[in-house]
C-alpha cells in the first residue's frame, strides 16, 4: 500500500487486519507532516499525544477489539474545533492560552471511530478570511506555490491534505472557507448541509451559516468523513433530525441525472482558465450521461452584500463574549472592568476580526437594523427561492468555486471588498443552507489546482459524492501531489 | 458614509479600543464596504418574509436534566485570575 495515494478505506483495512500498525501509519504522516509545516506552516499545534494514541489502538487491535470506520487515520482539524486538553487558538491572539475542557461534537465523533488528531490546522482569525493571511500564527501558504495563498479560511486544513500531511482533514464553511481553499489546492472540500453537522465545540463565527465538513483527496474519503461526523447531536438544536445515509456507497452512474448550469456563475468575472476546466468537466459528464439544463439565480448578484451584512452581525453578537474574564487574553493595562474589556479586545483581536465586528455592531445598531440587517434578511430569502426553483427542474448545480485560481500572497489583504468579492459563487450555498463540495478538476498554465463546485437541493449530499466521482475519475488530478 | 466619529461611537458599542489611526482607517474601509452594500437597496423586497436561518423554525424540546458536569476546577482553569473558586475583575465602577 502506497500511503500517499492510498484511501481511508485502505488504510483502516490494513491496520484492522495487521498489515501495518496504526503506530507505523501515524509515523509515515507525522514525518511528512513536519517537511511540509516548514513550508507552510498549516499546523498551529502537533498533538503531543498522537503516537501514544495510535498505540493504545494497536492494542486494542491486538486484543481483539472492535475499532470504528476511522480507525488509525490521522487527522488534521482546524483549529476552530474544540478539542479536549488540547489548545484551541481560532487563529487569534486572543485564544492563545485557551485548552478546551470538552471537545466539540465532531472531533468526539471522529475520535470514537478511531481517527487520532495529528494536529490543529491554521485558518484565517475566526475564520474571517478568503486567503489564510489573518491569522496571528503567520499566513499559510500554497504547496503548490509558495508565494501563493492557498484559500482561506481553512487555508491550513487544505494545504494540510494537498500536501498529504494527513489523510484526512476537517473545515469549517461560512461562506465558502472549505470549498474555496480546496478548489486552491487541488483537495476535495464539503459544506454539508445546515444542520447536517453538529456545530456543538466549534468557536462560532456566524450561526446560522457555520457548518463543519471533511476535507481530503478523494471523493469516497469525504463521503466516508460525513457518515462519521453527521447526524443529531441533542448539543446543538440546530442540527437536523435527519438520517445520515451510506454516503459511501456511491451511486456509478449518472446517466439520466440533469445538471443545472446557473448562467449568473458564469459571466464576465470569470477567468478564461477556470471556464475551460468547468467546460471540460461539463464536456466529460455528457459523455457520462448527464443533461445538463440552463437555470437562473437571478439574485446572485446581492450575494456578497447580503452575507457580509448577516455573517458580520452575527460575529459582532458572537465575539461579545471575548472580554477577558472567564478565560482567554486579558489585559493588564485596565483600571475598571470597562477598560478591561475594551483593552482586552482591543489587544486581543487582528484587524480583520475588527472591522466585521464593526460592520456588524453598525448593521444591528439603533437606526441601521431595518435598512442593514433585516433588508438582508430578507434577500437572503429571494437567494433561498432561487435555488428552490432552480431544483424544481434539475437534480444538482454545476459551477466554478471562484473567478480564478489562487492568487498571491500579499495581493488582496489591502483591500477589505476585493478581499470580500472573491467570494462570489460560495456565499449563497451558506445563505441558503444547501451542501456543496468542491471537486478538484484541473491545472491552471501555471501549475495551479482548480475546482468544480457541486451544489446539491438541502440533505441530498449524495448527489455531490455521486457526479463528484465522476469527475474525480474522468479528470484523473485526485492523484497528483506537491512536490 | 461613515466618518471617524462614528466609527469611534460603534467601537463604543462593541468595547473595542480603537486609536486616532485605526479610527480613520476603518472610517475609509468601512465607508467603500457599505458604499457596495447599499446595492441591496436595489432589491424588490416587498412582501418578502426575512430569513434569519436555513434550519426549519421549530422549539426543540429536552429533558431538563444535568449532563455534562465538568467540575468548578475544570470550568475556571482557563480564567485570567482567579480567587479560590471565583474569577477576579477589577472594579466595575473606579
Amino acid at each position: 500500500m502506497n500511503l500517499e495515494t492510498a484511501k481511508i478505506s485502505e488504510i483502516v483495512n490494513s491496520v484492522q487486519s495487521n498489515k501495518i500498525s496504526a503506530a507505523e501509519v501515524m509515523q509515515f504522516f507525522l514525518q511528512r507532516a513536519r517537511q511540509w509545516q516548514d513550508k507552510t506552516n498549516a499546523i498551529i499545534t502537533f498533538n503531543p499525544e498522537a503516537e501514544a494514541q495510535a498505540a493504545k489502538l494497536d492494542a486494542a487491535i491486538a486484543k481483539g477489539e472492535q475499532v470504528g470506520p476511522l480507525a488509525g487515520i490521522p487527522v488534521v482539524v482546524k483549529d476552530l474545533l474544540c478539542t479536549k486538553n488540547l489548545k484551541t487558538t481560532a487563529g487569534s491572539k486572543i485564544l492563545d492560552n485557551f485548552v478546551p475542557p470538552y471537545s466539540s461534537t465532531v472531533v468526539e465523533r471522529l475520535e470514537n471511530a478511531g481517527a487520532i488528531v495529528l494536529g490543529k490546522a491554521n485558518l484565517d482569525e475566526f475564520a474571517m478570511g478568503s486567503s489564510n493571511e489573518t491569522s496571528y500564527y503567520g499566513n499559510v501558504k500554497n504547496p503548490w506555490s509558495l508565494e501563493h495563498v492557498p484559500g482561506g479560511s481553512s487555508g491550513g486544513s487544505a494545504a494540510a491534505a494537498a500536501a498529504r500531511m494527513a489523510p484526512l482533514a476537517i473545515g469549517t464553511d461560512t461562506g465558502g472557507s472549505i470549498r474555496q481553499p480546496a478548489s486552491f489546492c487541488n483537495v476535495v472540500g464539503l459544506k454539508p448541509t445546515y444542520g447536517r453537522v453538529s456545530r456543538y465545540g466549534i468557536v462560532a463565527y456566524a450561526s446560522s451559516l457555520d457548518q463543519a465538513g471533511p476535507m481530503a483527496n478523494y471523493i469516497e474519503d469525504v463521503a466516508l468523513a460525513l457518515e462519521v461526523i453527521g447526524g443529531k447531536d441533542p448539543r446543538d438544536m440546530t442540527s437536523a433530525n435527519q438520517a445520515v445515509p451510506q454516503f459511501s456507497n456511491i451511486q456509478k452512474e449518472v446517466k439520466g441525472l440533469k445538471i443545472g448550469l446557473p448562467k449568473e456563475y458564469f459571466g464576465e468575472a470569470l477567468s478564461s482558465e477556470v471556464r475551460s476546466i468547468c467546460e471540460e468537466s461539463i464536456a466529460k459528464l455528457k459523455s457520462a450521461g448527464a443533461e445538463f439544463v440552463d437555470v437562473e439565480i437571478p439574485h446572485l448578484d446581492y450575494t456578497i452584500a447580503t452575507y457580509y451584512i448577516i455573517a458580520t452581525s452575527e460575529a459582532s453578537s458572537n465575539l461579545a463574549r471575548y472580554d477577558g474574564v472567564r478565560y482567554g487574553h486579558r489585559s493588564e493595562d485596565a483600571k475598571t472592568l470597562e477598560d478591561l474589556y475594551c483593552n482586552t479586545r482591543a489587544e486581543g483581536f487582528g484587524e480583520e476580526v475588527k472591522r466585521r465586528i464593526m460592520l456588524g455592531t453598525y448593521s444591528l445598531s439603533s437606526g441601521y437594523y431595518d435598512a442593514y440587517y433585516l433588508k438582508a434578511c430578507k434577500v437572503r430569502r429571494l437567494l433561498q427561492n432561487d435555488f428552490l426553483k432552480a431544483f424544481e427542474k434539475v437534480d444538482l448545480l454545476l459551477s466554478p468555486v471562484t473567478t480564478s485560481a489562487a492568487f498571491k500572497v500579499g495581493e488582496r489583504i489591502s483591500d477589505p471588498l476585493e478581499m470580500y468579492l472573491n467570494d462570489i459563487y460560495t456565499t449563497s450555498t451558506n445563505l441558503a443552507g444547501l451542501p456543496g463540495m468542491s471537486v478538484p478538476a484541473g491545472f491552471s498554465s501555471a501549475g495551479l489546482p482548480i475546482g468544480v463546485q457541486l451544489t446539491a437541493p438541502h440533505f441530498a449530499e449524495d448527489r455531490l459524492f455521486q457526479v463528484g466521482k465522476v469527475i474525480q475519475d474522468m479528470q484523473n488530478v485526485a492523484d497528483r501531489r506537491p512536490q | 458614509m461613515i466618518d471617524k466619529d462614528k466609527v469611534l461611537h460603534i467601537a463604543k458599542l462593541a468595547r473595542l479600543h480603537l486609536n486616532e489611526q485605526e479610527a480613520s482607517q476603518y472610517a475609509k474601509q468601512l465607508s467603500d464596504v457599505l458604499g457596495y452594500i447599499d446595492k441591496l437597496n436595489q432589491a424588490d423586497t416587498q412582501g418578502v418574509e426575512p430569513m434569519v436561518t436555513a434550519s426549519p423554525i421549530e422549539t426543540v424540546y429536552r429533558a431538563d436534566e444535568p449532563k455534562m458536569d465538568l467540575g468548578v476546577e475544570e470550568k475556571i482553569k482557563n480564567a485570567p485570575e482567579t480567587s479560590g473558586h471565583l474569577i477576579k475583575v477589577p472594579p466595575v465602577v473606579s
